[in-house]
């Protein structure tokens, strides 16, 4: 028990998170300090943990945690993120049935797993931090009682997710039998054979594991042939609880995917290369074929979701330091892009309505033209068109892809991703050119009418300038 | 034979009875028990392989709280027990088949390979003075593994919090009683003496 004061980020936000539970039982069902005081205690840890970066990388808690440059990091987009989360979601939490308090210590909680799962170097603290974030987001999800899709999704996503776990579960036991230890450094120490003469049977059993391992984390970002509940989940839950599961989580499950497979078992590379690589093709081919046919916004953004994250694996799939820093930038760089999405279409639901079809944004652009143009930077980003962000994400994540011999790889993700390119560009299509079904005023909060215009120019800004995230992406990984 | 391996041979035969009784035992209740009666020798054999903590555990979780609940659910519900032991010679060949694919498994786990009973070797026999596994465990759980179980119990609280944000519902309509208001209650507020003129009989 040593290092305690590492971990401080933590343990405020989980002793904040206890007393806004606490408040929350006092307060009006109407009024807003519970959101407020979420937040308060998201900027305070984001401080905190924003000081942390580049300190030296110290373990603690018996080797259970870590914080390095990738952890610290990873945790300051992750509360910024939350702090977004936050933003768009009050008013559309606030009106409808929605238990409000409830709500968002349910997000803060969720926010500590993740911030967990991103500094664990021990299985069984990998596990617990996503189990922390994967029953807050369950809850979540069913959190809208009264909405019958909701819960069939909760149902779904949770049955999923426990057979998901147990395949992690499963694939942790028999890396522990193979090996003798949980913690992820002694693991990649003794693969590495540099403690004792490794026997065949050992690395037979780490393999076996292995394969467990990837089936759980691809569940968790929702890649094929795990990304069943992807599509249902996403459409069935409030739409701010989408936002929050298709954000913040994807750089949870992404760090998870760094230190199970790159820093516990980097060893076994040439094994996971092949099933990554797999996975990364029918993950993009699946996505963005099938996108093409909904008609539904949220299902079309859960396709796209399952794209992306085949994106996202290509970075990994060169198990190059750069190739690692692409996918980082890719996952932060999605998860805002994202962020901006879910903004626009809970800026434009109100009391009553829900925008999720497409037609729900037909004259977006004479209606509110500043949401319209927020949407349409996604748009650009989410296709990969410059100057957007998602441009230079896509740009970089296919150049490790090529350096490391995947060139069959990252030529099918430019087929995929022209043919991705058209339900994105239908949409300003729809925005910009159909005229409104509906007159109804769109008038957010100003103050989310400025997080998302703020949003918006850091996805532009972020393709001109992506050296600000790219230089951290590197250090993270050197 | 020693002491110790005539308890051993005692208790097993103690379970196997008991767990050959939960499945041909008419009554489900008396099946139940039976189960009870199986979990209660198999800690005593982990009590005797000095594994005390599994043997404590065993009897507080399963015996004291699993069963109990299993008991009042068979008693709530009343169960028909009989259409479930329709068939049985039915399927009997394939729980048969099922159960000797089993029991080859489990053989060939110990007497191949990896698992075989000559890769663990009888372990030393913990000294009287020597620290107990509860209390080992205890030590590891409360050191070693402090942040493990921190987060463990924030898992719980996210459980309880769930689970009361998902299924409590305020009702301002329910019709409830207030049991305090009931007993204070004095005659005078419900009871009102009316004064009437006697009505004559009508003849």
């Amino acid at each position: 028990m040593d290092n305690l004061q590492i971990a401080t980020p933590e343990i405020f936000l989980l002793a904040a998170t206890c007393a806004v539970l606490v408040v929350g039982l006092f307060t009006q069902a109407k009024s807003n300090t519970v959101y407020w005081l979420s937040q308060l205690s998201l900027v305070i840890t984001l401080i905190m943990s924003l000081t942390q970066i580049g300190d030296e990388a110290v373990t603690g808690f018996s080797g259970a945690y870590t914080l390095d440059t990738l952890s610290a990091s990873l945790k300051s987009w992750v509360l910024v993120l939350a702090i977004g989360i936050f933003l768009y979601s009050r008013d559309y939490v606030g009106n409808r049935k929605i238990a409000r308090s409830e709500y968002f210590v349910l997000g803060l909680f969720a926010v500590s797993g993740m911030m967990i799962m991103v500094s664990a170097t021990h299985m069984l603290t990998v596990y617990l931090g996503l189990e922390l974030l994967a029953l807050s987001q369950y809850a979540m999800v069913a959190l809208h009682r009264d909405n019958g899709r909701a819960a069939e999704a909760a149902m779904k996503y949770f049955v999923l997710g426990a057979l998901a776990s147990g395949m992690l579960l499963y694939g942790m036991s028999m890396v522990y039998g193979a090996t003798g230890s949980l913690n992820l450094t002694v693991v990649a120490d003794i693969l590495a054979g540099n403690s004792e003469v490794l026997s065949a049977e050992r690395t037979i059993g780490a393999r076996f594991g292995l394969t467990f391992l990837i089936v759980g984390i691809a569940f968790k970002l929702g890649a094929v042939p795990f990304h069943m509940w992807v599509p249902d989940v996403y459409e069935g839950a409030p739409t701010s609880v989408t936002m929050f599961i298709s954000t913040a989580p994807k750089i949870a499950a992404f760090a998870m995917l760094i230190r199970l497979l790159v820093e516990g078992l980097e060893t076994l590379s040439a094994d996971w290369q092949q099933m990554l690589a797999i996975m990364s093709a029918l993950s993009m081919i699946v996505g963005n074929l099938i996108a093409i046919a909904q008609t539904n916004i949220k299902r079309m953004l859960a396709y796209s979701t399952i794209s992306h994250v085949g994106f996202l694996l290509m970075g990994i799939v060169g198990a190059t330091s750069a190739g690692y820093s692409a996918s980082m930038f890719y996952a932060i760089t999605y998860a805002f892009t994202t962020l901006a999405t879910f903004g626009v279409l809970l800026a434009v639901s109100r009391e009553g309505f829900e925008a999720d079809q497409l037609s729900d944004l037909a004259g977006l652009g004479k209606r509110n033209a500043l949401l319209a143009v927020v949407m349409l930077l996604a748009m650009f980003s989410l296709a990969g068109v410059p100057p957007a962000v998602g441009f230079y994400a896509k740009l970089t994540v296919l150049e490790s892809a090529v350096n490391a011999g995947f060139t069959w790889l990252a030529i099918l993700g430019v087929i995929m991703s022209v043919i991705g390119a058209f339900y994105y560009l239908r949409i300003i299509k729809i925005m910009f050119f159909d005229d409104p079904v509906d007159d109804t005023q769109v008038s957010p909060a100003s103050d989310v009418t400025a997080g998302l215009a703020v949003n918006g120019l850091a996805v532009l800004a972020l393709g001109l300038a992506p050296g600000l995230i790219m230089s951290a992406c590197i250090a993270a990984f050197s | 034979m020693t002491f110790e391996l005539f308890i051993f041979y005692l208790f097993a035969a103690v379970m196997v009875f008991a767990a050959a009784r939960v499945i041909t035992a008419r009554n489900p209740v008396h099946a139940a028990m039976f189960l009870v009666l199986t979990f209660f020798t198999c800690s005593a054999i982990w009590l005797l392989l000095e594994a005390e903590f599994l043997a404590i555990t065993l009897v507080l979780v399963y015996v004291g709280a699993v069963m109990v609940l299993f008991l009042f659910v068979v008693m709530m519900l009343d169960v028909n027990v009989e259409p479930l032991r329709e068939g049985f010679v039915q399927y009997l060949p394939v729980g048969i088949l099922v159960g000797v694919i089993m029991l080859v498994e489990m053989v060939f786990l110990i007497t191949q390979k990896y698992f075989k009973s000559a890769q663990f070797p009888v372990p030393e026999r913990a000294s009287a003075d020597a620290l107990s596994n509860t209390e080992t465990l205890g030590q590891l759980l409360y050191s070693e593994y402090l942040f493990q179980f921190e987060i463990a119990a924030i898992i719980l609280l996210v459980a309880i919090v769930a689970a009361i944000a998902l299924t409590m519902r305020r009702r301002p309509n329910t019709k409830y009683q207030s049991p305090s208001r009931q007993v204070e209650v004095r005659k005078q507020d419900r009871l009102r003496v009316v004064q009437m003129p006697a009505e004559k009989r009508s003849s």
